[in-house]
């Protein structure tokens, strides 16, 4: 290609790619490592999808230590850092932590944009930016479906459509006059809010971080939604409002200026150069009104799918999230996978409400490599080879992921490492979505995941099918998280102990 | 679902939650989370532990017990409750026969729903009482 030159002209490629957040550069890198022929198209500009403009305040969720108890560039150090994608080239793995700016472990949005940036151009992830998707259709031909993508270069007809376009398209409630809101996506620098009394609608991560924000500014601060906050402090998971955030219930409880209140909205109007927000409490229907000279709607995104669910993707929820199977495909439209935040759509098993990390960057990009596996080979017969486990070494291997591996931390009671039997004994299928482990896997097996109570307790599971029977075995908890003692051992040893007999038989 | 307000519109029609009146619903929708599963697959496992409270929005799931179908649950219909009261892993497995999309509620946010919500416990002890009735008429 010369200087220049951009790649992926519209026409027939195997597999297509929408989207340059990490969730399409992850989901290009595990196809490329797995052979699959692809294009990859962007609307954007470069690299970084919705980093290239949030966290509005500049500053990002999700941490990454520059010290850790793994050392950087290994798989054991990608617990510890939850905002680099996953790579084999050395040059291009653990890249966040030489973006930050010494100033905290939650990197900034330019150094995450940085880290992104750089990713691309050490593996080499190359896409055709400022290419917008604009229209879908479906063809059927001798070969089966054909997925044709009108974007404003031209077509791209493809096998298979994968789709990582993020959840970002501002989503507002119907409430009557909230044309006198404006949403998070529009909020304007802190600044312009001195003194102004402001009135935030949501009470998620983002109506928090912008109460946070503006703190320092507004003269005061209501935070409204019917239903109570969570905290991911009360939840003891990432559900809920996340710790950096919790000034302002501090500052609620104090009678500081911020008031979070349960109500639901049921109209805005203009008074004057204000805006009277009238409300009815949840708990006993009472209505109430504030004033506020500002309105906020920190009230979520959708999924930006266009004419997708006019071919037949169903949709589900207020982020119009797709309905998928375990892997992230359509469950009503065969050939149709996602990937990046909006893998979050498969829910796993959501064990003692627990959910899955698929909506962050620690979660889904362990999610895209499984699927450019499963997409390698049922799509295009591209089969990774599984490696036999002796099985002397099988109890020794499930605790030592058990204790190290990231897969299994951050995707808790959703991604498993799984070892079949079979006729040449014992093989490891890789990881692998628990949900198709237990539902869709017919043969004996064991899935090592790790798992949360919801109760802060974390330990790891066995699911153990033998002979059609499927039986759980969860191993002791350990305070200091080392699931390799002689504890864990006796007790997974009995609960494989049938799975090794029958595969010393074979 | 698009929005909270019609998911409170859809939950005013469902038996569950016919006593709350509207602020009460919109507060109620959003303590559960939606979640959509693909035709075929489990919803609930039966025997394996940390399950969650299942409220139906739309299509049908078939209830299974040791791989037999005992069973069918629609829309407005609620399950995973009994396992979650009991503290027990569920007797049943729920596998969606159509694409489904329900409400669902962790195990440890039950007990606190249903305490500040005594119209919801009531009506869901209703329902209870009417299986055990049609289960013991299906005995004798």
């Amino acid at each position: 290609m010369d200087a220049g030159e951009r790649p992926f002209p519209p026409g027939d490629y195997p597999a297509l790619v929408i989207g340059s957040g990490p969730g399409g550069l992850q989901v290009s890198y595990g196809l490329r490592q797995q052979g699959v022929e692809h294009a990859v198209i962007s609307a954007d500009d470069g690299p970084g999808g919705m980093f290239l403009r949030w966290p509005f305040f500049q500053r990002l969720l999700s941490w990454t230590k520059p010290f850790a108890p793994a050392a950087r560039g290994t798989r054991e150090y990608q617990r510890y850092d939850w905002n680099s994608l996953l790579a084999d080239e050395p040059e291009a793995r653990s890249l966040q932590a030489d973006f930050l700016d010494d100033t905290s472990y939650f990197p900034s949005r330019p150094g995450m944009q940085a880290n992104l940036e750089t990713f691309a151009e050490r593996t080499g992830i190359t896409v055709r930016y400022g290419t917008r998707w604009e229209r879908t259709r479906r063809e059927e031909g001798p070969g089966g479906t054909i997925f044709v993508v009108e974007t404003s270069d031209g077509e791209y007809r493809c096998r298979v459509l994968v789709l990582a376009v993020g959840i970002a398209q501002p989503l507002s409630p119907a409430t009557p006059g909230i044309e006198l809101a404006r949403h998070y996506a529009e909020t304007r620098d802190a600044s312009s809010y001195a003194g102004r009394r402001v009135f935030i609608i949501g009470k998620q991560n983002s109506g928090f971080e912008l109460a946070t924000g503006l703190s320092p500014w507004a003269s005061s601060i209501t935070v409204c939604s019917p239903s109570p906050a969570k905290t991911s402090v009360q939840t003891k998971s990432l559900a809920g409002v996340r710790a950096r955030y919790v000034q302002p219930f501090e500052d609620s409880f104090l009678g500081l200026g911020v008031r979070i209140i349960d109500a639901s909205i049921t109209g805005l109007t203009p008074v004057g150069d204000a805006i009277r927000v009238e409300l009815r409490r949840t708990d006993d229907g009472t209505a109430m009104s504030v004033e506020a000279d500002e309105v906020i709607a920190a009230t979520g995104f959708t999924c930006p799918l266009l004419d997708l669910p006019d071919l037949g993707v169903a949709t589900f929820g207020a982020s119009r999230l797709p309905a998928v199977t375990p892997f992230w495909e359509s469950a009503t439209v065969p050939g149709i996978f996602f990937a990046g935040t909006i893998s979050q759509a498969s829910p796993g098993l959501k064990k003692h409400g627990v959910p899955a990390n698929s909506g962050a960057v620690h979660g889904h990009r362990y999610n895209s490599m499984v699927l450019a596996r499963h997409i390698a080979e049922t799509r295009f017969g591209r089969v990774t080879e599984r490696a036999s486990v002796a099985p002397d070494d099988l109890v020794p291997y499930l605790l030592r992921e058990a204790t190290a591996a990231p897969e299994l931390w951050h995707q808790k009671a959703y991604l498993a490492r799984v070892v079949t039997v079979g006729g040449a004994g014992l093989r490891d299928e890789g990881i692998v979505p628990l949900a198709h482990a237990l539902d869709g896997l017919a043969a004996d097996m064991v899935a090592m995941t790790i798992e949360s109570d919801g109760q802060g307790g974390l330990y790891p599971v066995a699911y153990v099918r033998r002979a059609g029977a499927l039986s759980e075995h969860a191993l002791p908890a350990d305070p200091f998280l080392d699931f390799e003692t002689d504890a864990h051992r006796a007790v997974l040893s009995d609960a494989v102990a049938g799975l090794l007999a029958g595969a010393r038989a074979r | 679902m698009a929005t909270r307000e019609e998911l409170a519109d859809t939950l005013a029609g469902f038996a569950l939650f016919a006593d709350l009146g509207s602020p009460q619903l919109l507060g109620v929708a959003g303590l559960f989370e939606e979640v959509a599963i693909a035709q075929g697959q489990r919803v609930l496992r039966q025997g394996l532990t940390g399950s969650g409270f299942y409220v139906i929005l739309d299509g049908s799931a078939e209830v299974r017990i040791d791989g037999t179908a005992r069973s069918m649950l629609h829309r407005g219909d609620f399950f995973g409750e009994v396992s979650i009261l009991l503290g027990e892993p569920p007797t049943a497995d729920i596998v969606a026969s159509t694409p489904l999309a329900c409400l669902v509620m962790g195990a440890s946010g039950v007990k606190p729903f249903l305490v500040d919500h005594p119209t919801v416990m009531f009506r869901m002890l209703q329902a209870q009482a009417r299986r055990l009735r049609n289960a013991n008429r299906w005995r004798s």
